[in-house]
């Protein structure tokens, strides 16, 4: 059996996502156990001068599949080029960012090649010569291990999950030529939030919720704005219409993970606390003492939000100087 | 337009979950099944394309019995016909149920296939891409509008950070994301119909489809680790509080 590692990286406009360093250090640990090589996968147009970024986190090779028709990182041209980075480098194992991309192209390479998948997992390992990963379910409020059997063994990382470690690679890039047929979507239009800070991948989250009574966020968002971080919403603010569905935390929203969350008239339901549960310290201010929040945070306010979110941000500014 | 959806039913978002002796799967009595959130939107959209473009809409769950409740729901709402495949206690991964899935989808002419993008029970994001691939047809996921003319259907998805809109030929499946529409409820005098209409049951060994061992299996499940409750931080004023606040953030958590 192959002992080799696929690690599928992902890049934005000639930029790698961080997501494809914490997969590549993912596949570093597991490597070290079957004795690898770890291989990173690089698709896109016109990319070379960044793939050797990727031996800076321990890839033994890099493959590089870079092609005109993967310019606008569609999915289907992007399974293609996965299939025949797969197919050059036979891996036991492949790992890849479970962003809006990875997931796709994870979920239709398992079907193509029959091959077990993991999806949005937190961990993997090897245990005796079992992949083995870790992956929340419904919404957070179970974390599942998950045994896959079947060659190879495809696992999707949660972006944040894992951290991204340096280690110095071989890293040798080869360029594979890689044939793109019969893709059948085509880009109409593309629009990015430019400035905005994708919550999934944000250090800091400050979230309102149905105590923020109507649209204005400008206490939220100063307050982000401070940490450099991203507004998030509870799901009766996006029900209320107040903040766009993209914005939304909770297990039908966004499942987080930033170092800082702040919960800012948000209640606390079910729901919300499955998407929050994975953040490193969470804050709650509510006027509510009896909020559910409060007994799911490390530091609670009682107080009303609108006097007390920005006595924290004046207090940060006053920190910081 | 002939159109299908596929749904599950699966623990409300309300619910509070727990783990079963065994530990590989949950308690499952005191839980309130619905259809999966995601699924509501496929089959609103699906009767909106019919209302403009006529055609029918048909319904496929594949689970057990109590699958049919979340059938009778797209029923009342206005979905012509249901089919349920009975797994007869076989245990499948995602890309089991989009084999089985994918054979009896082949066995119609449908010219689009609606999915949630995921069920909001195993989190996968497997089942609509890969009943795609397994029919050869394109797929967008997180569809939050679209539009279909002249045989092709025009999406625009949300991706990390933005949307984009994308183009295909149909046939094509597309799984469906919150902002797409919103769910009708099912009428009474719907609801009453429903109770009538027949559900295609299909048992898993009539369908021509195996689809062999699943290789993805859950060996352990546990609870994330739970916070206790927080410390509430006191003070005189907003002023005195915010103060207190950041400086346990700076100096306690070290996050700031």
């Amino acid at each position: 059996m192959s002992q080799a590692i696929l690690a599928i990286t992902e890049q934005l406009d000639g930029s790698f996502k961080n997501v494809s360093f914490e997969v590549i250090s993912a596949g570093k640990k597991i490597a070290e156990k079957t004795g690898g090589p770890l291989i990173a996968g690089v698709m896109g147009a016109g990319i070379e001068a960044i793939a050797g970024q990727a031996a800076e986190y321990g890839a033994d090779r890099i493959l590089l599949a870079d092609h005109e028709g993967l310019k606008d990182g569609l999915s289907d041209a992007c399974i293609q080029a996965a299939a025949q980075l797969v197919a050059k480098s036979g891996p036991a194992v492949v790992l890849i960012g479970a962003t809006s991309l990875g997931k796709d192209i994870a979920a239709r390479l398992s079907a193509r090649l029959d091959a077990p998948l993991a999806m949005d997992c937190v961990d993997v390992r090897v245990e005796g010569d079992q992949v083995v990963a870790t992956r929340p379910m419904y919404g957070g409020k179970v974390l599942a291990e998950v045994s896959l059997s079947g060659t190879p063994a495809i696992v999707a990382i949660r972006p944040r999950a894992v951290e991204a470690v340096a280690a110095q690679g071989q890293g040798e890039v080869e360029k594979v030529d890689i044939s793109l047929d019969g893709t059948t979507l085509s880009l109409v239009e593309k629009h990015m939030e430019t400035g905005k800070i994708e919550l999934t991948e944000a250090d800091v989250v400050v979230t309102g919720g149905r105590g923020m009574g109507g649209d204005d966020f400008a206490v939220v968002e100063a307050l982000a704005k401070v940490l450099g971080g991203a507004v998030g919403a509870s799901r009766s603010a996006v029900d209320e219409g107040w903040r766009a569905v993209s914005d939304q935390v909770g297990q039908t929203g966004k499942v987080v993970a930033p170092n800082l969350y702040i919960a800012c008239g948000v209640s606390g339901a079910i729901q919300h606390l499955a998407g929050m549960a994975s953040s490193r310290v969470v804050v709650a201010v509510n006027k509510d003492p009896e909020a559910p929040i409060f007994s799911k945070c490390d530091f609670g306010i009682v107080g009303d939000l609108f006097d007390v979110v920005p006595a924290i941000t004046a207090e940060i500014e006053k920190m910081k100087g | 337009m002939e159109i299908a959806v596929l749904l599950k039913q699966v623990p409300a978002t309300e619910s509070l979950i727990e783990i079963a002796d065994g530990g590989t799967t949950i308690k499952t009595d005191g839980i309130n099944w619905v259809m999966n959130p995601y699924d509501e939107l496929a089959v609103e959209e699906a009767l909106q394309i019919r209302a403009a473009d006529g055609g029918t809409v048909t319904v496929f769950s594949l689970g057990p019995e109590k699958a049919v409740e979340a059938l009778r729901t797209a029923l009342a709402m206005g979905a012509d016909t249901a089919v349920r495949i009975d797994p007869q206690g076989k245990p499948m991964d995602g890309l089991s149920t989009a084999k089985v899935l994918a054979g009896e989808l082949k066995k119609g002419a449908f010219d689009l296939i609606i999915a949630g993008h995921r069920a909001v029970d195993d989190d996968n994001f497997q089942v609509g891409p890969a009943v795609a691939e397994l029919m050869g047809i394109p797929h967008i996921s997180m569809v939050i509008r679209q539009e279909v003319t002249d045989g092709r259907i025009r999406c625009t998805r949300t991706i990390d950070g933005g949307t984009l809109v994308l183009e295909t030929a149909l046939p094509a499946l597309i799984t469906t994301q919150r902002g797409l529409n919103e769910p009708r409820y099912a009428s009474l005098p719907g609801i009453m119909k429903a109770k009538k209409k027949p559900i295609d049951t299909r048992a898993l060994s009539e369908t021509g489809t195996d689809p062999g061992e699943p290789m993805v299996r859950t060996i352990a499940m546990r609870l994330p680790p739970q916070r206790k409750g927080g410390r509430i931080i006191e003070g005189d004023s907003a002023t005195a509080k915010a103060e207190a606040l950041v400086k346990a953030l700076r100096e306690e958590a070290k996050v700031i």
